[in-house]
């Protein structure tokens, strides 16, 4: 349906136009759906346009659930409600 | 480490797949096997290329939506794009379209090889530059898809319209994910006990539009990313809010989701379209399921703008994509699933797509479907 790739803006430009960068591969990106895009803002980019910026702090919560999911995983007890 | 990879920890899938059976064992007793529907396409492919399906415990299915933008456009509106191409109009297509045959066997790649000026973009801003590289062609965008590619696409067309680039135009198919979820329920051919939502279409039109299926139709609705991690933890949830009898929303993507959607897309959509009828393939024309361009944007609309009108079109014969796209069935149960029809020789869009729940289930699944819901 709409695959969306994160990415990170290195440079915003004039009109809408930004530079954004994954895993070391460059894209010139369209931010005019983004509110205030600054460089170093994470956001979803689909069909070459950033469709919205990440939350780090939503981000960082989420991964650190799945990093206790991981260990508790390891010590080989289920656990209660995600 | 990539970002990607925090969503991706073996160890954290196999606690959540363990959580996930001792969910639905509790769901089972108390009302037997759930059937979550997938809306997205993306989720197919994601659910396969991770081996998911596999682990999923008993009693538990998952059925393919109509969220394949590819796959739910009516057939006859590639034989449009062709008569556009061979009148000498510039095309410029998502790659997924090029390979989609008509009934009758012709598609916009042979459209091509006959001399058709047919060019496959990745944004709706390379068919801006193709116009402005071209200005004695006059160039027509096939805009297919959801609210998330409905945004890009305007956005593209409110730069031409700033620029005063004139040479380009649309040929819009777009849908709405709601109407089409509403359809699938309605039908009632095929048991739904909740949906998993797509992040993207999501991300346009906020996890709150969902309440909707949640409060008129008592399903609960979970908005999920595509990593795997993302979706267990979906499911994981789903099983618990269906086993409750919770009808409720919630937003398992809240690192890109936010509760009202993008409002910047959602005003460029207001500005540009209005509602309309649709023909989907598999569930028929649905009321208010698609969008068109609104009378002051007319000169973008290259139905209007060369009198042509998408007609509705046929299936290729025996072809069952509807049947997969509505959720009556899994590929499997296509007679042609792997046999006349495979990825190098498509019968239907959903064998074409990369999000066509056939060519999901003919690259990763090897389980035979399960019976009809």
């Amino acid at each position: 349906m709409c695959l969306g790739v994160p990415m990170r803006l290195l440079e915003i430009g004039e009109d809408g136009h930004a530079v954004a960068e994954s895993d070391g591969l460059r894209l010139d990106v369209d931010v005019s759906l983004i509110e205030d895009p600054r460089p170093g803002d994470h956001v979803i980019v689909h069909a070459g346009f950033a469709i919205e910026r990440l939350d780090a702090h939503e981000a960082e919560a989420r991964l650190a659930m799945f990093d206790r999911l991981a260990q508790i995983a390891a010590e080989g007890t289920a656990t209660g409600p995600v | 480490m990539r970002y990607s990879d925090g969503f991706r920890q073996p160890a954290a899938a196999e606690a959540l797949v363990r959580m996930l059976h001792e969910r639905m064992a509790v769901a089972r007793s108390r009302r037997g096997a759930i059937a979550v529907m997938e809306v997205c396409g993306t989720h197919t492919m994601a659910v396969g290329r991770h081996g998911l399906r596999r682990r999923l415990p008993e009693g538990l299915r998952l059925i393919s939506g109509p969220g394949c933008p590819v796959c739910v456009t009516d057939a006859g509106y590639i034989q449009t794009a062709i008569e556009l191409a061979e009148s000498g109009l510039g095309i410029a297509t998502f790659g997924d379209l090029l390979q989609v045959p008509t009934a009758g066997g012709d598609s916009l790649a042979a459209c091509r090889a006959r001399g058709g000026r047919v060019q496959v973009c990745y944004s709706p801003l390379d068919a801006l530059r193709a116009a402005a590289a071209e200005p004695g062609r006059e160039w027509v965008l096939l805009a297919i898809g959801f609210e998330t590619t409905i945004a890009p696409v305007l956005a593209t067309l409110q730069r031409a319209h700033d620029a005063g680039l004139g040479g380009l135009s649309a040929l819009v198919a777009f849908k709405r994910v709601l109407p089409a979820m509403e359809a699938v329920l309605a039908d009632g051919r095929t048991a739904i006990d909740g949906f998993l939502c797509p992040p993207h279409v999501s991300t346009v039109i906020g996890a709150a539009a969902y309440r909707t299926i949640a409060e008129r139709h008592g399903r609960p609705c979970v908005v999920a990313g595509f990593e795997p991690l993302d979706i267990l933890a979906a499911l994981v949830a789903l099983v618990e809010l269906v086993a409750e009898g919770r009808a409720e929303v919630r937003n398992e993507y809240a690192r890109v989701v936010k509760e009202e959607g993008n409002p910047r897309a959602q005003r460029l959509i207001e500005e540009w379209l209005e509602p309309c009828a649709a023909r989907w393939r598999g569930l028929g024309e649905l009321p208010n399921s698609g969008y068109r361009l609104r009378e002051d944007r007319a000169r973008y609309d290259a139905e209007r703008r060369y009198g042509v009108t998408v007609r509705t079109g046929r299936d290729a014969p025996g072809c069952r994509c509807g049947d997969v796209i509505a959720g009556r069935m899994d590929p499997p149960q296509c007679p042609l699933f792997r046999r006349m029809c495979t990825p190098d020789s498509p019968v239907g869009p959903c064998m074409v797509s990369s999000e066509g729940s056939c060519a999901a289930w003919f690259k990763y699944e090897r389980a035979e479907a399960a019976a009809p819901g």
